[in-house]
């Protein structure tokens, strides 16, 4: 709830909006658009990160659960992916936006039984993955022993110079997986957008987000 | 040379030193004026005893071993050390009001910017039961802050045990109840409408099990509480009114979706904000179980406050104006 932003505009209702780059961008303007906020400069200026007139700020969605909980946002839009990753993140989830759907999974090499014969033989599992907390619970709910590799690009890589057996990772068409030769083994979670609000600005400016909810269930 | 410090902690110079002193003042003054002495209790506990006041000794971080192999722990809150100390070396004598400042302690994750060591100060009214007595403590609390220079500040109210009595007047089967409160205190209000929903109830139970949470503001949402929800915010009624006669209720959010975390809280839960900080500058509630626990049941509300927030709320209000 950063004044500076409010004061000088922001958004029709006053709310500060943090809005994520990367893959839910294009739905999440469409979204704002429908809602009656201006997304034209937005649309425009993929360098620019602070719109204060209409109350919009960009991120990488990972950050968006970061700047509404400490309320320098008021709402934001973000995957599903990354509440399950934080789970501390002191943020109300308010609605699911139905968008941006992919699962997480299990992938190895197409064709061998990699996963199987590690777990078998060796008695544990390595797995590489940028989510290492949902990976690490998802082995540790289903009764394997699991080493968790984190890696920060792409981790298609991973199985395929031997540094693990598997990985875990978000795919929406399974494509990416396909041209390296890897395919989903098991589904973990189905992850979509979600609305979230920073708890003090769900209080205190409870109409304007209460008001945008409604506008939101309205245009689904 | 830098020598560090654990991360969440922190060294005070004397400009923060005589800003943080200065709002401590105001604060202790108006609690001191409104017959709320001031007490002081030790930041090591024996952990066992904590435990008697919340199984999880309050989520205490900090536990280490004393010359005798005893298990000590930093504390994570003052309320428990209080009542401890009330059931130790008080009598049943009438009314007690004690108000406190000190230092308390909690494991942080060492990249969110949260602080592991926070001085905290807050009241409690002991012996008193009854929405009176959270009035007193609601209105003084706002009158600190105004004192300390805040002036955009509002208090939250909720009934912490408002929805467990409305999963239970609607027949919501036992084991679906866990879940359900679980989401509502992890503020997860997706999942929370999906597992309502599957549950197959009435149209109007589901309305008001999914509805509830996001029912705050003012008395309105009182009215817009009816059937069973109805019964459920009786006692939320009977506070505004003291709220009312206080002269505070305008500056009170009744919050129907407020739970607080702590497992000691028997009613009334409370949260302060501020428009500067993204993050409640405390919170409170009804405990008449705590101090029966260590032995001598009496009834008792209180208040806390993170004194480094309400810094922050007071500079960014010093800057508006």
């Amino acid at each position: 709830m950063k004044e500076s932003l409010t004061a000088t505009g922001g958004s029709p209702g006053g709310l500060t909006i943090a809005v994520p780059r990367g893959a839910l961008l294009g739905d999440t303007l469409d979204l704002l658009d429908r809602l009656g906020i201006d997304t034209a400069e937005v649309r425009s200026n993929d360098r620019k990160l602070l719109f204060e007139d209409v109350g919009i700020v960009t991120m990488r969605p990972s950050d968006v659960s970061t700047y509404v909980e400490h309320g320098a946002a008021d709402i934001g839009i973000t995957g599903k992916d990354v509440l399950l990753e934080a789970p501390d993140r002191n943020v109300y989830e308010l609605l699911d936006l139905g968008f941006g759907r992919c699962e997480m999974v299990v992938a190895a090499r197409a064709g061998d039984d990699v996963l199987g014969e590690s777990l078998r033989r060796l008695g544990r599992v390595r797995v590489a993955t940028k989510y290492p907390l949902i990976a690490a619970r998802h082995f540790s709910e289903t009764g394997r022993q699991a080493e968790i590799v984190t890696v920060k690009g792409s981790v298609e890589l991973a199985p395929l110079t031997g540094l693990v057996d598997g990985i875990v990772d978000l795919t929406a068409t399974g494509k990416t997986l396909a041209e390296n030769g890897l395919e989903a083994i098991e589904q973990i979670v189905t992850c979509t957008a979600r609305l979230v609000a920073n708890p003090v600005a769900h209080k205190l400016k409870a109409r304007e987000i209460d008001s945008l909810v409604e506008r939101v269930r309205a245009s689904a | 040379m830098i020598h560090p410090i654990p991360p969440g902690t922190r060294d005070v110079l004397p400009d923060e030193m005589r800003e943080l002193r200065a709002i401590k003042d105001s604060l202790r003054a108006t609690f001191e004026a409104a017959g709320y002495g001031e007490v002081w209790t030790p930041a090591l506990e024996y952990e066992e005893v904590l435990r008697i006041g919340d199984e999880n000794a309050a989520s205490a971080g900090y536990r280490m071993f004393d010359e005798q192999g005893r298990v000590l722990a930093l504390r994570s809150d003052m309320t428990i050390p209080i009542a401890r100390m009330v059931a130790t070396r008080f009598g049943d004598e009438g009314p007690l009001r004690l108000s406190y400042f000190g230092q308390a302690y909690r494991s942080v994750e060492h990249t969110s910017g949260q602080q592991r060591e926070f001085l905290q100060g807050g009241i409690e009214l002991i012996g008193v039961p009854g929405a009176a007595a959270e009035a007193e403590v609601i209105a003084l609390t706002l009158a600190g802050l105004d004192a300390a220079g805040l002036a955009r500040h509002r208090v939250g109210v909720g009934d912490g045990a408002m929805y467990r009595t409305l999963l239970h007047a609607l027949e919501v089967p036992r084991e679906s109840r866990g879940p359900l409160l679980s989401c509502l205190a992890r503020r997860d209000l997706v999942t929370l409408e999906a597992r309502v929903t599957a549950l197959g109830l009435a149209r109007d139970a589901r309305d008001i099990l999914v509805g509830l949470p996001e029912l705050r503001g003012g008395p309105e949402v009182l009215e817009r509480a009816n059937g069973p929800a109805g019964d459920a915010v009786q006692g939320l009624r009977v506070l505004y009114a003291a709220l009312e006669e206080k002269g505070v209720a305008n500056r009170v959010i009744l919050d129907l979706g407020l739970v607080r975390e702590l497992s000691y809280y028997t009613g009334a839960v409370y949260e302060v904000y501020d428009p500067a900080v993204g993050f409640t500058l405390g919170g409170g509630g009804r405990y008449d179980d705590l101090i029966g626990r260590f032995g001598a049941p009496r009834p008792a509300c209180g208040l806390t406050l993170d004194l480094q927030r309400v810094h922050v709320a007071q500079a960014a209000e010093e800057r508006l104006r």
